[in-house]
């Protein structure tokens, strides 16, 4: 499983990035992590509220940060 | 009929009899306000975050830009200025957001209607005004910020800055592949759930620490402490309460109660709510985030702008309150 962060770095989207590795840890499921903090790769994506998570490619959620219980919820 | 009068019952039992103070003295009085105003306060903050994010649900900036392109100038301003109203502005979100605008097609006077309402009116602090000075000042406060940001804006349009953009941005390419997500009501009711719960662990401690020093104030300072020193006959005290109030920002929500108990010693209303609006409305952080898509020269112009229209508004309100 590929999942990306997309934000420009703010307190949120450390958050968001702390959070997902949580939910991954708990899953114990084999995922990478990436954080995407170009302004251009993120607008790739068609979003313009930050952070966002994207799980395979797929935007699955922006402009919030997610608690680790709901992370999991999207990467059943 | 005053909806809290319950509270103010709970309160005088709690302070008076289980907390055995005396009624009537300074320390009995400060906490029983301290008290009530924390308990009253949570109750509108929880209620109207709730309210404000569940619209907000409906309204997320991918929306927005859609909504916004290709408006009629002072009409888009309008709707730019009142859906700022219900979303809120983190700064960190502000570059991304205004490339997306821009590239959509959304003009820059309607983008910036936009970003001064955002932050400018925002609803920690009317529920705030709300239940420390009443609905007419919290309806007050967002009319007269919806006017600055439909103004502001509308001026920024005709004034063609578009060059002082930073040319980056207009090079950058939004894909337009995105599917906004469907929500259902439940799903937009725990949206907005998640949101009370993650505001009001961000803004309580200061609101509780503003109440704290407010109630002080309340008990403690002289009356007509500022009336010599900021109060109306003194002309320079909006501009200086807006320049203390612009780098004052993490502290709004702290910032309003404390104003609330300065007015009681004398400070003039419309210089409480010009200050009050510096601090939410223009931020030090804002400003260097923004600084990445904007020219200098425009970032000081939409300050400039900004700051005369909130100096304005405490004149204005001192002169006819």
């Amino acid at each position: 499983m590929k999942i990306k962060i997309l934000g420009t770095g703010c307190p949120n989207c450390l958050v968001l990035e702390a959070n997902t590795r949580k939910a991954v840890d708990d899953m114990k499921i084999k995922a990478s992590i990436e954080k995407v903090t170009d302004i251009a790769k993120i607008m790739e994506y068609g979003v313009i509220s930050t952070p966002a998570l994207v799980v395979n490619e797929k935007v699955v959620s922006y402009g919030r940060v997610l608690s680790p219980e709901e992370i999991k919820k999207l990467l059943r | 009929m005053d909806l809290f009068y319950p509270i103010q019952i709970f309160v005088d039992w709690l302070v008076y009899s289980i907390f055995s103070l005396k009624q009537g003295t300074i320390l009995g009085e400060a906490i029983n306000f301290f008290i009530y105003d924390s308990i009253k306060i949570f109750i509108l903050l929880v209620v109207i975050i709730f309210a404000v994010s569940y619209i907000r649900t409906y309204l997320a900036p991918e929306r927005v830009k859609k909504i916004l392109s290709n408006k009629f100038e002072i009409f888009g301003n309008m709707i730019a200025a009142t859906i700022g109203i219900f979303t809120p502005f983190c700064s960190c979100s502000a570059v991304p957001l205004f490339i997306g605008f821009v590239e959509s097609g959304v003009s820059l006077g309607t983008t910036f209607s936009y970003l001064i309402s955002a932050p400018l009116i925002n609803e920690v602090a009317a529920a705030l005004l709300l239940g420390l000075f009443g609905w007419k000042i919290a309806l007050l406060y967002i009319a007269s910020g919806w006017i600055i940001s439909v103004v502001a804006g509308f001026i920024m349009g005709k004034m063609h800055l578009e060059k002082y953009v930073e040319d980056y941005v207009y090079k950058i390419k939004v894909k337009n592949n995105f599917r906004l997500e469907k929500k259902t009501q439940k799903e937009r009711a725990k949206d907005a759930y998640e949101e009370v719960k993650s505001i009001i662990k961000k803004v309580f401690p200061y609101v509780l620490v503003g109440i704290a020093i407010g109630a002080f104030i309340h008990g403690y300072a002289p009356e007509n402490l500022l009336t010599n020193i900021a109060g109306k006959g003194n002309w320079f005290a909006v501009p200086i309460a807006v320049l203390i109030g612009i780098p004052l920002y993490s502290n709004a929500a702290g910032v309003v109660p404390i104003v609330s108990s300065l007015i009681e010693k004398g400070l003039p209303l419309g210089t409480a709510l010009a200050f009050m609006m510096a601090v939410v409305a223009l931020s030090l952080p804002e400003m260097i985030i923004l600084r990445k898509v904007l020219k200098l020269r425009l970032l000081l112009i939409y300050v400039a702008i900004v700051t005369a229209g909130i100096i304005f508004t405490g004149y204005l309100f001192n002169w006819i309150l």
